[in-house]
């Protein structure tokens, strides 16, 4: 094991868990949110030709998924930087 | 030039690119026939995984369902990309930690039983069987379609190229020619959908043509294309949604999960060399596939619109079937276009009541392919459309192939049945079991079960049940056992199993269904294709609960999990 000490294992993982479970919140709010439940209400709301539940469904959803794993890399590098779990 | 001519001119250099790809990257280990020899880029991975996941149904098939689905189609779209976002959180980074080749080896070794590694292999097995078929369809269509020879020449074509480099290179030459099929499909999908994009709108991206206004016109597409449906007598395209909101959730839910427990996706990210490269290589891969994700609706949304415009030409001023155009006839010849003059008046009336519609038969099939012709776009982009369809099929066969041989090699034979073969001779036996699993493909491609039609459901429904809930559990829980694991497994597939068959028939065979099928007994109406994600739920409840009662994993395999979830010192792929 790398890590310094048993708790500095137990606080990465906790937080790693952490970055997931917000990153996850987003994914379920782009798709199963805008994208299912709440379509009817925001396909009120137009933007150009596309009703915005609709738009959400068939781009905005999939535009957003792209983003999470960008951000969810990037996080994920910063914390192993930080505890010096990184592979370099 | 004559559009014959040049489809073979394109697919022929196609086919030329991929074989000189595999006569250069050879495997010569077992390290590079199962994972490339775990050195591959991101970047390339990405690709690859991109090529390796959009099969003859993302190419040929999603559009055209989408364009007949409306906003229902949806599920297809977020299903199919939203998993990857699951596979990248919750898998790939551990997966690739652990460090070995196939994934019933890992179930074997995290919930410390042969058993449970055999009923993972068999959970592939099937997946992965069920998927192949199809794109062995898909390659004797796409051969028969545009290059006018037999479907059984088209299918032996196909395996015969498959052959070639999947035998000969294994992952290594998977992944450096499903690079270039990428290359090939995603220029061959937007080209045209660009044009049409161009014609319908001015704008030449699709993704916001279909947000933008007609040309010369100030009326939004999606607007006009609302109001013609409906003229039609069809639900509302930007609305209409796919039985209820709890089976789109449902369906969604389950393409997802099953999307991130699909095995011949989840071994590509063995195949680079360090954790925070598979977190990077699913991204790519992602935003790779979301340039055919995100064009899909648009060709779905234009095609439907230029077909319709097409059949009515000015406001319920029809076209006369004399006068249809080639491209009508062309499709007619296949059977996949069928009309009906019902009323004798010589012109076609394409409307949503089934007792005055003539257009009897339009596979959805046909609308991605025909999408070309019936926007009178050069040839030359028709026969590059014709050697993408052929690109997504082959490259999706090899990802499958490859997954299905190395589980019969690695984990049936060195991992159960043969421990002490050396690796030439295990080198040696993938090479027999990929040309076995294509000549089996191969014969289901030749002779495609009735059941056929229904099982790319079922492999979704049967990676969502079995295969992803053991893999999530046996990273984020330490206590999940091998009684668990198992029951766990076989209790998600059974339950799904049961559903499907009960509602479709047993092996798909209509009338066996021991209650009936009855839409109206489905539960909470959630219809059998979407059923997966309540497998999934019986895995993850029966697992815990069964886990709870037995005894806890022992240390090592604690250790394991430990192990797993720490990114750095990570060690190459290897056997041991």
């Amino acid at each position: 094991m790398a890590f310094k000490s048993e708790d500095d294992a137990k606080a990465y993982w906790k937080e790693n868990v952490g970055i997931m479970i917000k990153l996850l919140i987003v994914w379920f709010i782009v798709s199963f949110g805008c994208g299912i439940l709440l379509v009817d209400e925001l396909n009120t709301i137009k933007i150009g030709g596309y009703k915005l539940g609709f738009w959400f469904a068939q781009q905005g959803s999939i535009y957003s998924f792209v983003i999470l794993t960008f951000v969810y890399a990037k996080l994920m590098a910063t914390l192993d930087r930080k505890y010096g779990v990184d592979d370099e | 030039m004559e559009l014959q001519t040049l489809t073979y001119i394109v697919v022929g250099i196609t086919f030329a690119v991929y074989m000189g790809i595999a006569v250069w990257a050879r495997a010569g280990s077992t390290k590079e026939f199962y994972v490339a020899g775990g050195g591959i880029n991101p970047i390339a991975n990405g690709m690859a995984t991109a090529a390796d996941w959009m099969s003859a149904a993302s190419f040929i098939s999603m559009a055209g369902l989408i364009a007949f689905m409306g906003y229902g189609g949806s599920v297809f779209l977020m299903g199919w990309t939203g998993g990857f976002v699951l596979l990248a959180m919750l898998l790939a980074p551990y997966l690739r930690k652990y460090g070995k080749f196939t994934v019933p080896e890992f179930i074997g070794d995290r919930f410390y039983s042969r058993t449970a590694r055999i009923v993972a292999v068999v959970c592939l097995i099937i997946c992965s069987v069920t998927y192949v078929i199809g794109q062995m369809k898909g390659i004797g269509v796409a051969f028969s379609r545009f290059l006018e020879v037999s479907y059984d020449i088209g299918l032996l074509i196909g395996m015969f190229i498959v052959f070639f480099y999947a035998v000969l290179g294994g992952m290594k030459g998977i992944t450096y020619t499903q690079i270039a099929q990428f290359c090939v499909l995603i220029l061959a999908y937007t080209i045209p959908a660009i044009f049409i994009s161009l014609n319908l709108t001015g704008n030449p991206i699709p993704q916001l043509g279909l947000g933008s206004t007609m040309i010369g016109s100030d009326v939004y597409l999606l607007d006009r294309l609302d109001q013609v449906v409906s003229e039609l007598g069809f639900a509302e395209y930007t609305t209409q949604a796919r039985l209820s909101t709890v089976n789109m959730f449902a369906y969604t839910m389950s393409l997802m999960i099953g999307t991130a427990g699909l095995p011949h996706v989840i071994i590509r990210f063995f195949t680079v060399p360090k954790v925070k490269d598979a977190r990077a290589s699913a991204f790519w891969a992602l935003i790779f596939i979301s340039i055919l994700y995100t064009t899909a609706p648009a060709v779905a949304g234009m095609a439907r619109l230029n077909m319709i415009n097409t059949i009515e030409t000015t406001q319920s001023e029809n076209l006369k079937y004399d006068e249809r155009p080639q491209w009508f006839k062309n499709w007619e010849k296949t059977g996949l276009l069928k009309f009906e003059d019902k009323n004798g008046d010589g012109r076609i009336q394409y409307v949503a009541d089934p007792e005055k519609n003539e257009m009897v038969k339009i596979d959805r099939d046909i609308m991605v392919l025909a999408n070309p012709e019936i926007a009178q776009l050069p040839n030359w982009v028709i026969a590059l459309v014709a050697a993408g369809g052929l690109a997504a099929a082959l490259s999706t066969a090899a990802g499958l192939l490859l997954a299905i041989a190395s589980a019969i090699s690695h984990d049936l034979l060195k991992g159960v049945f043969a421990p002490n073969i050396t690796e030439k001779q295990e080198l040696l036996a993938s090479r027999v079991a990929m040309a076995a699993a294509i000549v089996g493909a191969g014969y289901l491609g030749f002779n495609p079960p009735d059941f056929a039609a229904g099982t790319v459901a079922l492999a979704f429904g049967l990676a969502a049940s079995s295969i992803f809930p053991a893999l999530m559990m046996g990273i984020f829980s330490k206590r999940i056992n091998k009684e668990g694991a198992i029951a766990g497994m076989i209790s998600g597939i059974t339950v799904t199993l049961l559903y499907v068959f009960q509602h479709k028939g047993i092996m798909f065979v209509a009338d066996t269904s021991f209650l009936g099928d009855m839409p109206a007994n489905w539960f909470f109406g959630i219809e059998p294709n979407a059923f997966g994600v309540i497998g999934a739920i019986v895995n993850f409840s029966v697992a815990n609960l069964v886990s709870r009662v037995t005894a806890e994993p022992p240390q090592e395999v604690q250790d394991l999990v430990e192990h797993i979830r720490v990114p750095c010192g990570v060690e190459e792929a290897h056997d041991h």
